[in-house]
Protein backbone atom coordinates (compact mmCIF):
# COMPACT_ATOMS: atom_id res chain seq x y z
CA UNK A 1 0.00 0.00 0.00
CA UNK A 2 1.14 3.49 -0.80
CA UNK A 3 2.65 5.29 2.18
CA UNK A 4 1.32 8.83 1.73
CA UNK A 5 2.75 10.00 5.01
CA UNK A 6 6.26 9.01 4.00
CA UNK A 7 5.77 10.60 0.58
CA UNK A 8 4.64 13.89 2.13
CA UNK A 9 7.66 13.92 4.42
CA UNK A 10 9.90 13.29 1.45
CA UNK A 11 8.53 16.01 -0.86
CA UNK A 12 8.33 18.63 1.87
CA UNK A 13 11.41 17.72 3.89
CA UNK A 14 9.27 18.30 6.99
CA UNK A 15 9.33 16.06 10.04
CA UNK A 16 5.85 16.39 11.60
CA UNK A 17 7.18 14.92 14.86
CA UNK A 18 8.85 18.25 15.53
CA UNK A 19 5.39 19.71 16.24
CA UNK A 20 4.95 20.61 19.92
CA UNK A 21 1.15 21.01 19.65
CA UNK A 22 1.12 24.69 20.54
CA UNK A 23 -1.83 25.32 18.20
CA UNK A 24 -0.53 28.64 16.94
CA UNK A 25 -1.15 27.55 13.33
CA UNK A 26 -4.83 26.94 13.96
CA UNK A 27 -5.15 30.10 16.03
CA UNK A 28 -3.98 32.27 13.12
CA UNK A 29 -5.64 30.34 10.27
CA UNK A 30 -8.12 32.60 8.42
CA UNK A 31 -9.99 29.56 7.03
CA UNK A 32 -10.24 27.77 10.40
CA UNK A 33 -14.04 27.79 10.49
CA UNK A 34 -14.29 26.26 7.02
CA UNK A 35 -12.21 23.22 7.92
CA UNK A 36 -13.30 19.95 9.48
CA UNK A 37 -9.65 19.29 10.33
CA UNK A 38 -7.57 22.25 11.41
CA UNK A 39 -3.90 22.99 10.73
CA UNK A 40 -2.57 21.50 13.99
CA UNK A 41 -4.64 18.40 13.23
CA UNK A 42 -3.22 18.12 9.69
CA UNK A 43 0.20 17.82 11.22
CA UNK A 44 -0.91 15.11 13.67
CA UNK A 45 -2.76 13.20 10.93
CA UNK A 46 0.28 13.15 8.70
CA UNK A 47 2.41 12.06 11.63
CA UNK A 48 0.16 9.12 12.47
CA UNK A 49 -0.45 8.16 8.83
CA UNK A 50 -4.11 9.20 8.54
CA UNK A 51 -3.43 10.98 5.25
CA UNK A 52 -6.31 9.46 3.29
CA UNK A 53 -8.82 11.09 5.67
CA UNK A 54 -7.09 14.37 5.11
CA UNK A 55 -7.09 13.84 1.33
CA UNK A 56 -10.85 13.24 1.41
CA UNK A 57 -11.52 16.40 3.43
CA UNK A 58 -12.91 19.77 2.32
CA UNK A 59 -10.31 21.41 4.54
CA UNK A 60 -7.42 21.00 2.12
CA UNK A 61 -9.28 22.91 -0.61
CA UNK A 62 -10.29 25.73 1.72
CA UNK A 63 -6.70 26.45 2.70
CA UNK A 64 -6.00 29.97 1.41
CA UNK A 65 -2.25 29.34 0.95
CA UNK A 66 -1.67 32.57 2.90
CA UNK A 67 1.28 31.09 4.81
CA UNK A 68 0.24 32.66 8.13
CA UNK A 69 0.74 29.25 9.80
CA UNK A 70 4.09 28.77 8.11
CA UNK A 71 5.39 32.18 9.18
CA UNK A 72 4.29 31.75 12.77
CA UNK A 73 5.21 28.10 13.41
CA UNK A 74 7.86 28.13 16.15
CA UNK A 75 9.09 24.64 15.17
CA UNK A 76 9.35 25.09 11.36
CA UNK A 77 6.77 22.37 10.78
CA UNK A 78 5.09 24.72 8.30
CA UNK A 79 1.54 23.32 8.03
CA UNK A 80 0.74 25.18 4.77
CA UNK A 81 3.37 23.10 3.01
CA UNK A 82 2.00 19.87 4.45
CA UNK A 83 -1.51 20.80 3.29
CA UNK A 84 -0.23 21.55 -0.18
CA UNK A 85 1.48 18.17 -0.24
CA UNK A 86 -1.82 16.52 0.77
CA UNK A 87 -3.58 18.32 -2.11
CA UNK A 88 -0.87 17.08 -4.46
CA UNK A 89 -1.36 13.51 -3.23
CA UNK A 90 -4.91 13.88 -4.55
CA UNK A 91 -4.38 15.71 -7.83
CA UNK A 92 -1.34 13.70 -8.87
CA UNK A 93 -3.57 10.65 -9.18
CA UNK A 94 -4.96 9.90 -12.64
CA UNK A 95 -8.26 11.66 -13.29
CA UNK A 96 -8.24 13.50 -9.96
CA UNK A 97 -7.71 17.10 -11.02
CA UNK A 98 -9.80 19.26 -8.74
CA UNK A 99 -10.55 21.87 -11.40
CA UNK A 100 -11.10 20.97 -15.04
CA UNK A 101 -10.52 23.41 -17.90
CA UNK A 102 -14.11 22.79 -19.06
CA UNK A 103 -15.43 24.23 -15.79
CA UNK A 104 -13.62 27.53 -16.24
CA UNK A 105 -15.91 29.32 -18.73
CA UNK A 106 -18.75 29.03 -16.21
CA UNK A 107 -16.63 30.64 -13.50
CA UNK A 108 -15.47 33.69 -15.44
CA UNK A 109 -16.58 37.26 -14.98
CA UNK A 110 -15.33 40.29 -16.85
CA UNK A 111 -13.03 41.52 -14.07
CA UNK A 112 -11.47 38.20 -13.05
CA UNK A 113 -7.69 38.63 -13.34
CA UNK A 114 -5.68 36.12 -15.34
CA UNK A 115 -3.74 35.54 -12.13
CA UNK A 116 -6.82 33.91 -10.58
CA UNK A 117 -7.05 31.40 -13.42
CA UNK A 118 -3.40 30.45 -13.66
CA UNK A 119 -3.23 30.15 -9.88
CA UNK A 120 -6.31 27.94 -9.75
CA UNK A 121 -4.97 25.69 -12.49
CA UNK A 122 -1.69 25.34 -10.61
CA UNK A 123 -3.34 24.80 -7.26
CA UNK A 124 -6.12 22.46 -8.34
CA UNK A 125 -4.66 20.53 -11.24
CA UNK A 126 -1.52 19.05 -12.69
CA UNK B 1 19.66 53.16 -15.06
CA UNK B 2 18.17 50.29 -17.08
CA UNK B 3 16.81 47.23 -15.28
CA UNK B 4 15.14 44.10 -16.62
CA UNK B 5 11.41 43.91 -16.12
CA UNK B 6 8.99 41.01 -15.78
CA UNK B 7 5.41 42.29 -16.14
CA UNK B 8 3.48 38.99 -15.86
CA UNK B 9 0.22 37.89 -17.44
CA UNK B 10 -2.24 40.07 -15.56
CA UNK B 11 -0.32 43.31 -15.99
CA UNK B 12 -0.67 42.91 -19.73
CA UNK B 13 -4.42 42.77 -19.39
CA UNK B 14 -6.69 43.30 -16.36
CA UNK B 15 -4.08 45.15 -14.31
CA UNK B 16 -2.82 47.53 -16.99
CA UNK B 17 -2.68 50.43 -14.50
CA UNK B 18 -0.22 48.49 -12.40
CA UNK B 19 2.10 48.12 -15.39
CA UNK B 20 1.62 51.47 -17.14
CA UNK B 21 1.97 53.67 -14.06
CA UNK B 22 4.92 51.70 -12.68
CA UNK B 23 6.86 52.18 -15.92
CA UNK B 24 5.93 55.85 -16.29
CA UNK B 25 6.71 56.66 -12.65
CA UNK B 26 10.04 54.88 -12.59
CA UNK B 27 11.02 56.52 -15.88
CA UNK B 28 10.30 59.90 -14.29
CA UNK B 29 12.53 58.86 -11.39
CA UNK B 30 15.41 57.90 -13.69
CA UNK B 31 14.90 54.14 -14.00
CA UNK B 32 14.00 52.52 -17.30
CA UNK B 33 12.28 49.14 -17.11
CA UNK B 34 13.32 46.97 -20.05
CA UNK B 35 10.82 44.20 -20.56
CA UNK B 36 12.34 40.75 -21.02
CA UNK B 37 11.77 39.84 -24.67
CA UNK B 38 10.29 36.37 -24.24
CA UNK B 39 9.01 35.98 -20.73
CA UNK B 40 6.49 33.28 -19.89
CA UNK B 41 3.79 33.26 -17.22
CA UNK B 42 5.22 32.48 -13.77
CA UNK B 43 2.20 30.31 -12.94
CA UNK B 44 0.98 32.64 -10.21
CA UNK B 45 1.68 30.15 -7.44
CA UNK B 46 4.98 29.12 -5.95
CA UNK B 47 4.91 25.34 -5.42
CA UNK B 48 5.59 24.61 -1.77
CA UNK B 49 7.04 21.12 -2.26
CA UNK B 50 10.57 20.33 -3.36
CA UNK B 51 9.87 17.87 -6.19
CA UNK B 52 7.96 20.37 -8.36
CA UNK B 53 10.60 21.24 -10.94
CA UNK B 54 8.77 22.04 -14.19
CA UNK B 55 6.40 24.47 -12.46
CA UNK B 56 9.38 26.66 -11.49
CA UNK B 57 11.13 26.63 -14.87
CA UNK B 58 9.49 29.70 -16.40
CA UNK B 59 10.80 31.66 -13.42
CA UNK B 60 14.27 30.15 -13.88
CA UNK B 61 14.19 31.16 -17.53
CA UNK B 62 13.32 34.77 -16.71
CA UNK B 63 15.92 34.93 -13.95
CA UNK B 64 18.68 33.60 -16.21
CA UNK B 65 17.70 35.99 -19.00
CA UNK B 66 17.82 38.94 -16.59
CA UNK B 67 21.28 37.91 -15.38
CA UNK B 68 22.61 38.07 -18.91
CA UNK B 69 21.00 41.46 -19.59
CA UNK B 70 21.08 43.78 -16.58
CA UNK B 71 21.63 41.60 -13.51
CA UNK B 72 18.43 42.78 -11.85
CA UNK B 73 14.85 41.61 -12.37
CA UNK B 74 12.06 43.96 -11.35
CA UNK B 75 8.42 43.02 -11.03
CA UNK B 76 5.37 44.86 -9.75
CA UNK B 77 2.78 42.11 -9.28
CA UNK B 78 2.94 40.53 -5.80
CA UNK B 79 2.45 37.02 -7.17
CA UNK B 80 5.14 37.28 -9.88
CA UNK B 81 7.57 38.76 -7.41
CA UNK B 82 6.82 35.98 -4.94
CA UNK B 83 7.42 33.20 -7.48
CA UNK B 84 10.55 34.81 -8.93
CA UNK B 85 12.09 35.63 -5.56
CA UNK B 86 11.48 32.23 -4.01
CA UNK B 87 12.61 30.32 -7.08
CA UNK B 88 15.78 32.38 -7.06
CA UNK B 89 16.34 31.61 -3.37
CA UNK B 90 15.81 27.91 -4.16
CA UNK B 91 18.44 28.08 -6.88
CA UNK B 92 20.91 29.49 -4.39
CA UNK B 93 20.18 27.03 -1.58
CA UNK B 94 18.77 23.79 -2.98
CA UNK B 95 21.50 21.91 -4.79
CA UNK B 96 19.17 19.22 -6.16
CA UNK B 97 16.78 21.76 -7.63
CA UNK B 98 19.63 23.82 -9.07
CA UNK B 99 21.09 20.79 -10.76
CA UNK B 100 17.78 19.53 -12.13
CA UNK B 101 16.62 22.95 -13.31
CA UNK B 102 19.90 23.54 -15.12
CA UNK B 103 19.67 20.14 -16.76
CA UNK B 104 16.35 21.19 -18.26
CA UNK B 105 17.50 24.65 -19.23
CA UNK B 106 20.75 23.72 -21.01
CA UNK B 107 22.06 27.28 -20.74
CA UNK B 108 25.46 28.34 -22.03
CA UNK B 109 26.36 29.15 -18.45
CA UNK B 110 24.55 27.44 -15.53
CA UNK B 111 22.26 29.70 -13.56
CA UNK B 112 22.83 29.70 -9.82
CA UNK B 113 20.67 32.51 -8.50
CA UNK B 114 22.93 35.44 -9.41
CA UNK B 115 20.14 37.83 -10.44
CA UNK B 116 18.94 40.39 -7.94
CA UNK B 117 15.15 40.04 -7.69
CA UNK B 118 13.49 43.30 -6.73
CA UNK B 119 9.91 44.40 -6.24
CA UNK B 120 9.00 47.89 -7.46
CA UNK B 121 8.41 49.00 -3.85
CA UNK B 122 11.90 47.84 -2.85
CA UNK B 123 13.31 49.72 -5.82
CA UNK B 124 11.57 52.89 -4.63
CA UNK B 125 12.81 52.41 -1.07
CA UNK B 126 16.36 51.15 -1.65
CA UNK B 127 17.44 52.56 -5.02
CA UNK B 128 15.43 55.74 -5.53
CA UNK B 129 15.00 56.34 -1.80
CA UNK B 130 11.74 57.52 -0.23
CA UNK B 131 13.36 60.90 0.56
CA UNK B 132 14.11 61.42 -3.12
CA UNK B 133 10.66 60.20 -4.07
CA UNK B 134 9.19 62.79 -1.73
CA UNK B 135 11.21 65.51 -3.45
CA UNK B 136 9.90 64.39 -6.85
CA UNK B 137 6.25 64.62 -5.79
CA UNK B 138 4.47 67.49 -7.53
CA UNK B 139 0.92 66.77 -6.41
CA UNK B 140 1.17 65.57 -2.80
CA UNK B 141 -1.75 63.51 -1.54
CA UNK B 142 -2.15 65.84 1.41
CA UNK B 143 -4.99 64.99 3.76
CA UNK B 144 -5.73 61.62 2.13
CA UNK B 145 -6.04 58.79 4.63
CA UNK B 146 -4.83 55.65 2.89
CA UNK B 147 -4.52 52.12 4.22
CA UNK B 148 -1.72 49.86 3.00
CA UNK B 149 -2.93 46.38 2.10
CA UNK B 150 0.03 44.00 2.05
CA UNK B 151 -1.79 40.69 1.83
CA UNK B 152 0.31 37.53 1.96
CA UNK B 153 2.65 37.25 -0.98
CA UNK B 154 4.90 40.28 -0.51
CA UNK B 155 5.78 39.44 3.09
CA UNK B 156 5.60 35.72 3.77
CA UNK B 157 7.72 33.73 4.35
CA UNK B 158 9.76 36.61 5.77
CA UNK B 159 13.03 34.68 5.66
CA UNK B 160 12.72 34.15 1.91
CA UNK B 161 10.95 37.31 0.78
CA UNK B 162 13.25 39.59 2.84
CA UNK B 163 11.20 42.67 1.99
CA UNK B 164 10.06 43.76 5.40
CA UNK B 165 9.05 42.55 8.86
CA UNK B 166 6.20 40.16 8.04
CA UNK B 167 4.36 40.96 11.28
CA UNK B 168 4.91 44.71 11.41
CA UNK B 169 5.73 45.95 7.90
CA UNK B 170 6.24 49.59 7.05
CA UNK B 171 7.39 49.81 3.43
CA UNK B 172 3.94 50.74 2.09
CA UNK B 173 3.26 53.20 4.92
CA UNK B 174 6.62 54.88 4.29
CA UNK B 175 5.79 54.96 0.59
CA UNK B 176 2.44 56.62 1.31
CA UNK B 177 4.13 59.19 3.58
CA UNK B 178 6.57 60.02 0.78
CA UNK B 179 3.57 60.77 -1.45
CA UNK B 180 2.20 63.11 1.19
CA UNK B 181 -0.68 60.86 2.26
CA UNK B 182 -1.51 59.89 5.81
CA UNK B 183 -1.15 56.11 6.24
CA UNK B 184 -3.83 54.34 8.26
CA UNK B 185 -2.49 51.36 10.21
CA UNK B 186 -5.13 48.67 10.72
CA UNK B 187 -4.96 45.09 11.99
CA UNK B 188 -5.92 43.26 8.80
CA UNK B 189 -3.29 44.86 6.57
CA UNK B 190 -1.15 41.70 6.45
CA UNK B 191 -3.95 39.15 6.78
CA UNK B 192 -5.19 37.16 3.80
CA UNK B 193 -8.09 38.52 1.71
CA UNK B 194 -9.09 35.00 0.65
CA UNK B 195 -8.53 35.69 -3.03
CA UNK B 196 -7.17 32.24 -3.86
CA UNK B 197 -10.50 30.55 -3.16
CA UNK B 198 -12.64 32.93 -5.21
CA UNK B 199 -13.28 30.12 -7.74
CA UNK B 200 -13.46 27.38 -5.12
CA UNK B 201 -15.43 28.83 -2.20
CA UNK B 202 -16.78 32.27 -3.01
CA UNK B 203 -18.58 32.81 0.33
CA UNK B 204 -15.26 32.32 2.14
CA UNK B 205 -13.49 34.76 -0.22
CA UNK B 206 -16.31 37.26 0.33
CA UNK B 207 -16.18 36.97 4.12
CA UNK B 208 -12.41 37.42 4.27
CA UNK B 209 -12.42 40.37 1.88
CA UNK B 210 -15.22 42.08 3.78
CA UNK B 211 -13.38 41.76 7.08
CA UNK B 212 -10.35 43.54 5.57
CA UNK B 213 -12.46 46.42 4.23
CA UNK B 214 -14.52 46.73 7.42
CA UNK B 215 -11.42 46.91 9.58
CA UNK B 216 -9.74 49.50 7.34
CA UNK B 217 -12.95 51.53 7.08
CA UNK B 218 -13.49 51.52 10.85
CA UNK B 219 -10.05 53.06 11.31
CA UNK B 220 -10.80 55.84 8.86
CA UNK B 221 -9.11 54.69 5.65
CA UNK B 222 -10.61 56.43 2.61
CA UNK B 223 -8.88 54.11 0.20
CA UNK B 224 -6.55 51.08 0.22
CA UNK B 225 -3.50 50.40 -1.93
CA UNK B 226 -2.30 46.98 -3.08
CA UNK B 227 0.28 45.48 -5.43
CA UNK B 228 -1.73 42.32 -6.10
CA UNK B 229 -4.31 42.04 -8.91
CA UNK B 230 -6.04 39.12 -7.20
CA UNK B 231 -6.35 41.06 -3.92
CA UNK B 232 -7.73 44.04 -5.82
CA UNK B 233 -10.27 41.89 -7.60
CA UNK B 234 -11.33 40.10 -4.45
CA UNK B 235 -11.55 43.23 -2.31
CA UNK B 236 -13.56 45.16 -4.89
CA UNK B 237 -15.67 42.44 -6.49
CA UNK B 238 -16.37 40.20 -3.49
CA UNK B 239 -16.81 42.91 -0.85
CA UNK B 240 -17.96 46.50 -0.55
CA UNK B 241 -16.74 49.53 1.33
CA UNK B 242 -13.39 51.30 1.07
CA UNK B 243 -12.20 51.57 -2.57
CA UNK B 244 -8.99 49.77 -3.53
CA UNK B 245 -6.42 51.03 -6.05
CA UNK B 246 -2.96 49.92 -7.15
CA UNK B 247 -0.08 51.61 -5.36
CA UNK B 248 1.23 52.65 -8.77
CA UNK B 249 -1.92 54.70 -9.43
CA UNK B 250 -1.28 56.91 -6.39
CA UNK B 251 2.41 57.05 -7.29
CA UNK B 252 1.73 58.31 -10.82
CA UNK B 253 -0.89 60.73 -9.53
CA UNK B 254 1.52 62.26 -6.97
CA UNK B 255 4.23 62.54 -9.62
CA UNK B 256 1.80 64.41 -11.87
CA UNK B 257 1.75 61.70 -14.52
CA UNK B 258 -1.98 61.06 -14.69
CA UNK B 259 -4.45 63.07 -16.72
CA UNK B 260 -6.85 63.68 -13.84
CA UNK B 261 -3.83 64.36 -11.56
Amino acid sequence: MRDYSEEIRRITGINPRKCMRCGKCSAVCPAYEEMEYHPHQFVAMIERGAVEELMASRAIWNCLSCMACLERCPRSVEPSRLVEAARLMVIRQAGKNHLLPDEIPGLLDEELPQQALVSALRKYGK
Amino acid sequence: MVLSYYPGCTLKNKAAQLDRYARASLEALGITLEELPQWQCCGGVYPQVTDEIATRLSAVRALAEARDRTGTLVSVCSACHHVLKRTNEDLKRDETFRERANRYMQLDRPYEGETKVVHCLELLRDTVGFDNLKKAVVRPLTGQKVGAYYGCLLLRPGKQMQMDDPEDPRILEDFLRALGAEPVVYAMRNECCGGYVTLENKPLAQAKAQSVLDNAGALGAQCLVTACPLCKYNLTRNASGVPVVYFTELLAQALGLTEEG
